[in-house]
């Protein structure tokens, strides 16, 4: 996914001087052909984050469109306070760009797993939050936060995810995917989990079970006429993140369930414990640990259904 | 530049209009920080009279100069010379403070013109200034972008991030102006954390600094008439001003980071003023 925002955006970048790529003295071989083609458009800050964060903000009150870039918590948490007070209030044209998503960077420990981010964003005014699914879903993304007025959390995975969409889907901020339709539940997945929700639609469909898959890329606005939605055409719903259970997607969900007068369906929130891992592994390892594999995800449905295996 | 003797006259004049609304604000509004107000109201008189290319008529004008109050808690004196010199009708100073106001209690952009980015939270507004210096570099702008800073602002981590990054990219654009009052919220910064040297740090870092009395007109409009210090270098202006400047039962006293002038003591405040040049 960081190599399609990237590329991307190096692309647009080329026919529009506004955009402004800031990194965190990170991006080794990533950013390379950004900095070296278009170096009137990127800034290195160091490792220093807050500043990178406060500067960003007087280049967007001055005219630009500037995409901070760092890993995991770096660009959003260590300068949180720069995004609430010079960035949202504000309501200034930047990008915080997050490389590593969840577990991403699994073995590197829980200092570099972002796993309450979303949630930290969702709270901040004039934020928008932005979670693709897959590298169709980034190239998107980062074209329409070229157009998008005002701040935006763009959180990414690493490289290497695989493309779910075989075709360019339609694509609008706040407006959720259908990967496939369903008719018994309804799993709404958003960021780099999806390729897991996908399976785990394949492996209940084994079951006998239909599953409506939704990409969530944006968590906030929330695609609440999707939520509806699937609450009127199915009789479950579970969403799916690789995310603290608290403040995340399955908040998200739960708060527009909590405040509906339409039906009621099973929800169950699928996600990361609120807790650090005390595990070390890949990213991979610790998405079955928590049951946030495909195998695990379909489990985790099927108990919930009270499916017997 | 020097300033004629007429010049000097009209900006002591203003400068004692600026302190005279400040103690009335604080007075009504029962508000905190009125000694951090008055250290920097010949600073900020000197700025917007004879440095600053702002248009009061147009306050978005993309060409201009920019000024942050990087030090917000100061925002008393910093409404008052805005409003004296035409951003907004002197009329709202009444209202600071006050419920459905449109000057909050820290310097507030929404709603206030000539107000570039609102501030409160220490360590912020250089590191936006750094960013609008830079924007202002890679567009081949003229525009200069000031910072005020406030001594105790200078514990705050984030504050140095810009001071290492600014010189690195030649912000000759970029003037931080540090309110070097002595005081900050519990204590003295000498008893606090003490910043000595605080000229050698800055220069240490690659700014090209001038200290001056902050209270010299002649001195502020010479050493800000001759931007950059040096060319390819960021400025730094430390200004050695005194907390509560101009009455003198609030000066160097730590108290009046917090008291609001009530009874005898607004009284008196006023009356020294009136009698004073």
């Amino acid at each position: 996914m960081r190599t399609a925002f990237i590329q991307e955006l190096f692309e647009i970048a080329k026919n529009d001087p506004r955009i402004i790529l800031m990194v965190g003295d990170l991006g080794f071989g990533v950013v390379t052909p950004f900095m070296e083609n278009l170096p009137q458009q990127f800034v290195n800050a160091g490792v220093a984050e807050q500043n990178m964060t406060g500067m960003a903000a007087g280049m967007a009150l001055s005219g630009k469109i500037v995409f901070t870039y760092s890993i995991a918590n770096f660009p959003v948490i260590r300068p949180l306070e720069q995004i609430r007070n010079d960035v949202c209030y504000h309501n200034a044209n930047v990008r915080i760009v997050s490389v590593g998503g969840g577990m991403a960077y699994g073995a590197l420990g829980p200092s570099h797993h972002a796993t309450e981010d979303i949630a930290v964003m969702r709270a901040m005014p004039n934020m928008i939050v932005v979670a693709p699914g897959d590298p169709v879903e980034a190239r998107l993304a980062t074209r329409a936060l070229v157009e998008y007025q005002g701040p935006a959390y763009l959180r990414l995975g690493r490289a290497g995810e695989p493309v779910i969409h075989k075709r360019i889907p339609p694509f609008q901020l706040g407006k959720a995917i259908v990967l496939r339709e369903g008719a018994d539940i309804t799993l709404i997945s958003t960021g780099g989990i999806l390729p897991e929700v996908v399976g785990a639609a394949d492996l209940l469909a084994a079951k006998g079970i239909d599953a409506r898959v939704l990409s969530m890329h944006t968590v906030k606005p929330l695609d609440v006429n999707a939520v509806l939605q699937s609450a009127e055409d199915t009789h479950a719903i579970f969403t799916v993140e690789e995310h603290s259970i608290i403040g995340g997607l399955g908040s998200a969900v739960a708060e527009v369930l909590a405040e509906s007068e339409g039906p009621r369906p099973l929800f169950k929130r699928l996600g990361i414990p609120a807790k650090f891992s005390s595990e070390v592994g890949s990213q991979q390892y610790l998405r079955s640990l928590y049951g946030l594999d495909a195998k695990g995800i379909a489990e985790q449905v099927l108990r919930a259904l009270g499916v017997g295996r | 530049m020097t300033l004629t003797p007429e010049e000097r006259v009209e900006l002591q004049a203003l400068a004692k209009k600026v302190r005279q609304h400040t103690i009335e604000m604080t007075h009504k509004a029962r508000a905190s920080h009125v000694g951090s107000s008055l250290s920097m109201v010949e600073l900020l008189v000197v700025l917007y009279k004879k440095i600053l290319r702002v248009d009061p008529s147009w306050p978005d004008w993309p060409d201009r100069d920019r000024f942050i109050l990087s030090k917000g808690h100061g925002c008393a004196s910093y409404y008052a010379i805005l409003a004296e010199t035409g951003f907004f009708p002197v009329e709202w100073l009444d209202t600071f403070y006050s419920d459905g106001s449109r000057l909050a209690g820290h310097a507030t952009h929404t709603y206030v013109p000539g107000i570039e980015i609102s501030t409160g939270s220490l360590g912020h507004g250089l590191s936006v200034a750094t960013g609008m210096a830079l924007a202002a570099k890679r567009d081949n702008k003229t525009y200069r972008v000031f910072c005020m800073l406030s001594d105790g602002e200078c514990d705050e981590g984030s504050t140095w991030e810009p001071i290492l990054f600014a010189p690195h990219h030649h912000l000759d654009n970029l003037v931080a102006i540090v309110d070097y009052n002595k005081i900050q919220s519990l204590g003295t910064v000498k008893e606090v954390i003490d910043l000595e040297s605080l000229a050698a740090k800055w220069r240490a870092f690659g700014w090209a600094v001038r200290e001056i009395d902050g209270h010299d007109l002649d001195a502020i409009t010479s050493a800000l008439t001759s931007l950059p210090f040096e060319p390819g270098r960021p400025s730094c202006l430390i200004a050695h001003t005194v907390k509560g400047k101009g009455i003198s039962f609030m000066e160097n006293k730590l108290l009046w980071h917090y008291r609001s002038p009530q009874g005898e003591e607004y009284q008196a405040a006023l009356a020294e003023l009136e009698e004073s040049e």
